[in-house]
């Protein structure tokens, strides 16, 4: 019940209500986007923002740059891995 | 990037596999039984199982499946209140697939609407107020469930309600909250929890200080944490460090969606229509201070309660169904003496057998009812 799901929002449908057009893995739908919009973020830079989808509403933007920052830590994890790995093989524990 | 495939990458998974194996072993000399560890939310029980994740995990680590879904710890005297609003001639009943067949006493909602109530499923509360337009001579009623996640899209709901002069629309507020609920969870005295996996969604909204409690009060390690199998893993990978490293702290790894200070205007949305209640009571839990909220008297025109006098019915829960003991982990699902028998998903008796986000239709639904036998 309180899973969202990550779409695009690809147009603004009514300024005044805040709603929006959200693609949803090629799904659109239309979405509230109270919840995303402030002083500093106003309705028409909504368009292109990835929000995650929650009953219809777009609770929150997703920051594409922590996403990446996330991901780029769980292959420094991997390749630590490796290496303690080969070292391991080696026969040198660390 | 689409923010759903890049946290299933299998490559990623076996290092995470890899790195919980290897601080685990570091931590396991040091311990006298098993680690548990719960994750609060029914969306992390529910990846847990579709991903076999608990199946990754060394020995040396249990996972709790705890009281984290709304549907599973409605308690079922408000099943039978909504059923008592729902067969009311004037209304049309509105609410979330998830409950229709959540046990009442006497019925679910489903079986009301067999029997001729007009209850309807809505994939969102703005659905219903829709209803509310399209039928100005019935009265639509929204069952509210949920934690904060679920919160600020009833609030805006009602708001909008507001502007519009929509006057026969109103929430059956069922709404509980995520701290209270994790407090009377540790509160507990059989429970021996050593770290909690927290719920990202709710996160998004309150932000991290209402956990902090948890780690300061409770020297309890948590990390919040998104719904993705690499979420779950990352989470974990995290929780065990902290326990290595003796220490216990707040940490975000769902940093791409929670911000610290959680969502402004979803909270200012939920302070406007909703206050905290005294005390509420949550099934297989008891009555927990300042567990729920109701609509705040500014709003008491779009609250089913007040609007159509509901007295609260208090029922007991059927003395067989031992919901109350998964949900604080003290048991596992397939040690209920009813799981898999007189409980399925087909016939539930208990709630936490209802949604698929509830331990015991997760341990069924995933094969685990050999284990009964």
């Amino acid at each position: 019940m309180c899973l969202g799901i990550p779409g695009q929002i690809t147009a603004i449908s009514d300024a005044d209500k805040l709603m929006a057009k959200v693609n949803v893995s090629g799904i659109v739908r239309e979405v509230n986007i109270a919840c995303i919009v402030d002083e500093e973020h106003t309705v028409e830079q909504c368009v292109g923002d990835w929000v995650l989808v929650h009953v219809g509403f777009a609770m929150s933007r997703i920051d594409e740059e922590e996403a990446l920052h996330t991901l780029r830590l769980l292959d420094e994890l991997g390749e630590l891995q490796q290496e303690l790995d080969a070292m391991e093989a080696s026969g040198v524990r660390a | 990037m689409k923010f759903v495939d890049e946290f299933r990458d299998s490559q990623k998974a076996q290092y995470l596999k890899q790195a919980i194996h290897n601080l685990a072993q570091q931590i396991e000399p040091t311990l006298s039984r098993p680690l548990q560890l719960m994750e609060f939310c029914g969306g992390h029980t529910h990846t847990i199982f579709r991903y076999g994740i608990e199946q990754l995990l060394p020995d040396c680590i249990e996972m709790v499946h705890g009281p984290g879904c709304p549907v599973c710890v409605l308690p079922m005297g408000r099943v039978d209140d909504a059923v008592n609003l729902a067969i009311r001639p004037e209304v049309i009943f509105t609410t979330f697939g998830d409950a229709m067949r959540v046990p009442g006493s006497t019925m679910s909602l489903l079986q009301a609407r067999g029997k001729g109530a007009d209850v309807r499923m809505v994939y969102s509360p703005m659905d219903a107020l829709n209803l509310a337009r399209q039928n100005p001579e019935r009265e639509v009623i929204f069952f509210a469930l949920g934690f904060e996640t679920t919160m600020p899209s009833t609030a805006l709901t009602v708001l909008q309600a507001e502007r519009e002069g929509i006057k026969n629309f109103s929430l059956f507020c069922n709404h509980i909250t995520t701290a209270p609920t994790i407090k009377a969870v540790l509160d507990e005295p059989d429970l021996m929890l050593d770290g909690f996996l927290a719920p990202g969604h709710v996160a998004m909204v309150i932000g991290l200080q209402p956990f902090e409690f948890i780690a300061r009060d409770y020297y309890k390690p948590l990390v919040i944490t998104g719904f993705e199998p690499l979420d779950i893993l990352q989470a974990l990978w995290m929780l065990l460090k902290q326990i290595a490293e003796q220490r216990c702290a707040v940490e975000n790894q769902y940093a791409r969606v929670v911000q610290p200070t959680g969502n402004k205007a979803a909270l200012n949305a939920i302070h406007q229509v909703f206050a905290t209640r005294e005390h509420f009571e949550l099934r297989g839990l008891g009555s927990i201070d300042h567990s729920g909220v109701g609509m705040t008297a500014n709003y008491s025109g779009f609250d089913a309660e007040r609007k159509f006098a509901v007295k609260p019915l208090t029922v007991i829960d059927p003395k067989e169904c031992q919901c109350g003991a998964v949900i604080k982990g003290l048991i596992k699902p397939w040690e209920c003496q009813i799981f898999g028998k007189a409980c399925t998903p087909e016939t539930p008796m208990g709630a936490l057998m209802v949604s698929s986000e509830g331990a015991c239709a997760a341990y069924y639904n995933h094969g685990y009812r050999s284990a009964a036998a």
